[in-house]
């Protein structure tokens, strides 16, 4: 199993969802997140005085999924995501130990 | 007495009073998150304080018989002879709606000094400090510009408060700046706004109470206060404008909280003169007081004080323009009880309000600062570095704005 963590522009959230929802992925969880990579933050003026804000607002998806999708899925994502403008997001492809449904108990590639 | 005064004194007393809570919005969308319920207390918790200290005795002390220019008797403590004839200053209206008003605005005053030592005060101090302040500062203030004390025997005109409410404030922001210090952090960390609709909430509240503070102050339903009102909503407007234009020229950007402080800097401007200039006047006194503000919180910057919601800058320096311009632009044309000013061939009066302006800063800034140094002395002004980082709302109120 793998995780893949999706950091994209917000605007893109109901693209990119709607493009997971398509290759059937059973669920999601997303966070609104602040960070830099090589986009530029911008600039608040408060009374005069400059402030200089670094972090931009990004949005955070995570999806758990079974090995043999992890192209499918991220190929998916960067047709959806993409703009060419500087600021698109990253990428994460990362191993997951373990994957427990709460309910039912089950585990492994069942409780995706 | 004339019941059409007395209906319009007790409604404007009620928008003078909804002022409180409009600044309390005011202010606290200017300071960080953590801070944003300390900073609405900052304001409301005086409509408890201060309106008990003024029926008890501040009242009294302000438009009491005249002991010697300087303060009134004790003849209304307990508002003893204050009742529903129409008996006190005027005797248009009730005494009680006289005193009524008079309450609100010594309910707003000190609330206005809170912006300079937000998110870096102890709620205990705070309210004892500004429970002295009342007492020892606003109603000798009141006195002698209003309760026929020494100001008012000299013939300084202040219609509203640019004397009694915004220099006072004024002065007594810039010795809280200079006792408490800075902010931890300031300079290097970035203090933005955290909520500027609110702070755009509190500023339309203002605005809208402002017409009970300047118009009410005409003491009764007539022509003086419809005056008053123009020139209160023409002076805010043209401020508005001043301030959208020196920032877009300065800064490069008209912004929300510009369009705020600009008509908030008109109002405090035309505070004093409201009941003594034309509508064509109040323009250009809210005009050059949008510039003349504008400055003034550039200038905290340079003097390096932190003020941090600009007190100084918008109600030191925009009640003083305004009660020079006052000695410029005051006519007897319009108030026959008032006097005329420099551009109306009397330049004694624009004298007049100079001494009357230095006086105040002297006074009021001198008392603060020694008031400010007492109670530090006695039980410590600022909390520790460790619960300012924390916030005034969890460490002074156990409590948190936004459950999020």
């Amino acid at each position: 199993m793998k995780k893949i963590e999706i950091i994209i522009r917000p605007f893109k959230t109901d693209d990119v969802k709607k493009a997971l929802t398509d290759l059937d992925i059973k669920g999601m969880t997303v966070s609104e997140v602040k960070g830099f990579g090589r986009q530029r933050g911008h600039k608040e003026v408060y009374r005069g005085a400059e402030y200089q804000v670094d972090f931009v607002s990004k949005v955070k998806i995570e999806v758990v999924v079974d090995d043999a999708q992890v192209k499918q899925v991220v190929d998916t994502v960067v047709a959806a995501a993409r703009t060419g403008q500087i600021g698109d997001g990253k990428i994460f492809v990362v191993p997951v130990e373990e994957t427990i449904r709460i309910r039912t108990g089950e585990t492994g590639v069942a409780a995706i | 007495m004339n019941a059409a005064d007395t209906a319009f004194i007790l409604i404007a007393a009620a928008l003078v009073m909804f002022m409180t809570p409009g600044l309390a919005l005011f202010y606290a969308g200017l300071v960080r998150a953590k801070n944003v319920l300390a900073t609405i207390m900052h304001s409301f918790f005086l409509l408890g304080l201060i309106s008990v200290l003024w029926a008890v005795g501040g009242y009294s002390l302000a438009f009491g018989p005249d002991i010697g220019g300087l303060i009134g008797g004790l003849n209304f403590a307990f508002l003893n002879d204050v009742g529903v004839e129409g008996n006190g200053p005027v005797n248009n209206i009730p005494h009680l709606a006289f005193m009524a008003f008079q309450m609100m605005f010594a309910v707003i005053t000190p609330a206005l000094i809170s912006g300079a030592f937000a998110e870096r005060i102890k709620f205990s101090s705070y309210a004892v400090f500004s429970g002295l302040w009342l007492i020892l500062v606003y109603s000798p203030m009141a006195h002698w510009v209003w309760g026929g004390g020494w100001m008012a025997k000299m013939g300084a005109l202040d219609f509203a408060g640019g004397a009694v409410v915004h220099m006072s404030s004024g002065a007594a922001a810039l010795a809280a700046a200079m006792v408490l210090g800075a902010r931890s952090g300031y300079g290097k960390q970035s203090f933005m706004p955290h909520n500027l609709p609110m702070t755009l909430t509190g500023m339309g509240i203002l605005w809208f109470g402002w017409f009970g503070f300047n118009a009410g102050s005409a003491l009764a339903a007539n022509g003086l206060a419809a005056n008053a009102f123009v020139t209160t909503h023409l002076a805010a407007s043209a401020a508005c404008l001043g301030w959208l234009i020196i920032e877009k020229l300065h800064a490069g950007h008209p912004t929300t909280l510009g369009a705020a402080s600009g008509a908030l800097a008109g109002l405090v401007a035309i505070t004093p003169a409201a009941g003594y200039v034309t509508p064509m006047a109040s323009l250009l006194i809210g005009f050059i007081g949008g510039f003349v503000c504008y400055g003034g919180v550039l200038l905290k910057s340079k003097l390096k004080y932190d003020d941090a919601l600009d007190v100084v800058g918008i109600h030191g320096l925009g009640g003083t323009w305004g009660a020079l311009a006052t000695g410029l632009f005051a006519t007897k044309a319009v108030n026959s009880a008032g006097a005329d000013g420099l551009f109306y061939g009397n330049p004694a009066q624009f004298g007049i309000q100079l001494v009357s302006v230095l006086a105040t800063w002297v006074f009021c800034f001198g008392a603060s600062y020694i008031l400010f140094k007492f109670v530090d002395m006695v039980m410590g002004l600022r909390p520790s570095p460790d619960d300012e980082a924390k916030g005034l709302d969890i460490t002074q109120h156990s409590e948190s704005g936004y459950q999020l």
